[in-house]
């Protein structure tokens, strides 16, 4: 997917392209709204992170005033907790806004909501043998059927379908799926693997244990 | 400066007592007028009557043979009676001596061709008199007649006292309709004011506009203090949440960076032992957000209490708003929210139940294990509205649920989630200031239920 963070804090915006990076995302930063108009104007966008205090004006009064002009989901970033405050963001036009600091799965997981409540984009489909994954919808459709992946199935997915015949670590996919506050055991990992294969069954891809390193994903 | 502290008499009740002061005092000045009047007319009355009787009595006198002669008209008593019951006495004399009637009636010192009147005591009374002379010829030369009427005052008197009786009254009855007319009149005058304290009175807690509605004059500079104070009231609140804005900003910001590296660095190292380091910081960093936020909600939540909103809020708009938003959170761990909603409403802050709520759902979802649901339902029972949240998760324990809500107390089925123990407080706070409460028991099938109880409308 294509960001643009629009984002004052250099090291956090700096932090957060290097973090969504790592999962295939491509994002654009811009410092002011002002650089933020000039990157709308060039580019095509599947979402906008927006900061709610920047150097030339609060966050809010650009969503308002440029909601209109602007059709690409916004999901604001704010630095308060109180919920007026983020009622407020949504009503001027904001899909959705999530708190600093936030969890990477969490932004994640309300971007997908917001690009499924927006209606998704084709292009955002991935085909695995004879299967065509839709991370945003997060269905798998092999052959005529269509199956619903549960979020964690479909985030265990999209890691492999990022890394096609990469070994990947028990402790490398547990922190993708779980949040860093969660106890859980690798063993946790072994049961959604075993789902994931069963419903690629018939796909002609293949999720291979690798003893003693973790997974491998085939097509 | 000497304050004086006693509470000053209402405006109302000055003007109204003033005006009726100023009433009684034209009530007495007219009646004293009326009065006096009423005496004169009365005694003039009288005098002409007099007048006209000791004329007629002097238009009997006649010189004869060397004598003079009268004869008293019956007309010129019968006239005097004409006003009253009063005695009559009369006297003629021809200059030192006395020709008829009472000798002792002195008369008013009379003049040639003009009546005198007096009032004088006579006998056991007092009289009005009137005296009149005439010069007729007698026996070749002038004699000076006087003659003299009387009449004592008891009629006159009596038809002044009636009328000053009734114009007593007629003063009464205006000094009365004068009073309510002045009562009512200021309660008109005082209305802008009246009007003015209903319209600020009606005002939210977070409604500092100035006040626009027409004033009268004299209102107008304290409309304009009005104005200023909530000016400067909403500039000390604007700059206060600025201050709380930007001290969130200032916090947030770090700690963000702080989680985003150490989650690109858990994502790059191998070793577990500095995974886990890194889970922990990440971890920790969570913590102190969690905890960061949930104070600053505390103090909205005691701030917004303090001074309640009451409007009416759809329940079941609340409730899937406030699901929704956390809809992606409970996705994260395969958590279903079910929704189960009844149509209610209740009168309050919907910011406040929002908040609420939010924590109760926030912990349920915390609390469960994935791929599990947590159900919501809003039900009307009696003339209470329950929004009950209950979960799959490990409920509350063994110990009493009720303590739970107290601040930074948690449960003891806790370990390894992040939490400040605020949720609940804040939650009980803010159903609190509704008038409702929050219940904790264990759901069916072991998990936990928390319902916020709530005075339906």
């Amino acid at each position: 997917m294509r960001f643009l963070l629009v984002e004052d804090n250099t090291e956090l915006a700096e932090a957060v392209v290097q973090r969504l990076g790592l999962d295939g995302h491509s994002v654009d930063h811009a410092a002011t709204l002002a650089a933020a108009e000039d990157c709308l104007a060039v580019a095509e966008y599947d979402l906008i992170l927006l900061d709610v205090m920047l150097p030339d004006g609060d966050g809010r009064d650009f969503l308002a005033r440029s909601r209109d002009k602007i059709t690409t989901p916004v999901i604001v970033l704010t630095a308060r907790s109180q919920i007026s405050d983020r009622v407020g963001a949504l009503d001027q036009g904001a899909d959705d806004y999530i708190t600093k600091p936030f969890d990477f799965s969490e932004l994640e997981a309300r971007c997908r909501a917001v690009l499924r409540r927006r209606g998704g984009s084709a292009r955002n489909e991935v085909t695995l043998g004879a299967a065509v994954f839709d991370p945003m919808a997060g269905t798998l459709r092999v052959g005529d059927a269509v199956l619903d992946l549960r979020n964690r199935e479909l985030r265990l997915l999209e890691v492999f379908a990022r890394n096609p015949g990469q070994i990947l670590s028990k402790s490398q996919l547990l922190d993708r799926l779980f949040s860093a506050d969660a106890e859980v055991t690798e063993n946790a990992i072994e049961v959604y693997v075993g789902r994931l294969r069963r419903k690629l069954d018939g796909a002609g891809v293949r999720i291979e244990t690798v003893r003693g390193l973790g997974y491998r994903m085939s097509v | 400066m000497r304050v004086n502290l006693r509470k000053p008499w209402s405006i109302g009740r000055k003007l109204t007592l003033a005006l009726a002061a100023i009433a009684a005092l034209l009530a007495l000045v007219s009646w004293g007028m009326i009065t006096s009047f009423a005496r004169e007319a009365a005694g003039r009355t009288q005098d002409n009557i007099l007048a006209a009787s000791a004329t007629s009595i002097a238009e009997t006198l006649r010189s004869e043979a060397g004598a003079v002669r009268l004869e008293l008209p019956y007309a010129a008593f019968s006239m005097l009676g004409a006003i009253s019951e009063d005695r009559v006495f009369y006297r003629v004399t021809a200059g030192a001596e006395v020709l008829t009637g009472y000798a002792d009636l002195e008369g008013p010192g009379a003049r040639p061709g003009e009546a005198q009147f007096a009032t004088l005591p006579y006998r056991d009374t007092v009289v009005r008199a009137v005296s009149v002379m005439r010069v007729i010829g007698s026996g070749g030369e002038a004699v000076a007649i006087t003659v003299t009427v009387a009449q004592t005052r008891a009629g006159v008197e009596g038809i002044a006292a009636g009328l000053s009786r009734q114009a007593g009254l007629v003063s009464l009855v205006v000094f009365a309709m004068a009073v309510g007319l002045s009562a009512f009149a200021v309660r008109a005058s005082l209305r802008p004011l009246t009007v003015m304290a209903q319209s600020v009175a009606a005002r939210g807690p977070s409604d500092l506009r100035p006040l626009r509605r027409p004033a009268p004059a004299e209102l107008a500079p304290l409309v304009a203090a009005l104005n200023r104070l909530m000016e400067r009231l909403g500039g000390s609140i604007r700059r206060s949440e600025d201050f709380i804005t930007e001290a969130a900003h200032r916090v947030r910001t770090p700690l963000a960076i702080v989680r985003v590296q150490a989650e690109i660095a858990l994502h790059s190292v191998e070793e577990e032992a500095q995974k886990q380091t890194l889970r922990r910081v990440i971890r920790a960093v969570d913590e102190s957000s969690r905890s960061a936020g949930q104070l600053l909600d505390h103090a909205m939540v005691s701030f917004r209490a303090d001074d309640l909103e009451r409007e009416r809020v759809d329940l079941p708009g609340l409730v899937s708003g406030v699901a929704e938003a956390l809809r992606p959170t409970a996705e994260m761990k395969d958590i279903d929210i079910a929704l189960d909603l009844s149509p209610a409403a209740v009168l309050g802050d919907a910011i406040l139940l929002q908040n609420a709520l939010r924590n109760v759902l926030d912990n349920a979802i915390k609390y469960s294990p994935a791929e599990t649901v947590v159900r919501v339902s809003v039900m009307t029972d009696g003339g209470e509205v329950r929004i009950a949240v209950s979960d799959e998760g490990p409920g509350f324990g063994e110990g009493p649920a009720a303590h739970l809500t107290e601040r930074f107390t948690r449960g003891e089925k806790v370990q390894g989630i992040v939490g400040s123990g605020l949720g609940l407080t804040i939650a009980e706070e803010a159903v609190a200031a509704h008038g409702g409460r929050l219940d904790l028991r264990a759901a069916e099938g072991g998990g936990a239920c928390v319902s916020l109880i709530l005075p339906g409308v």
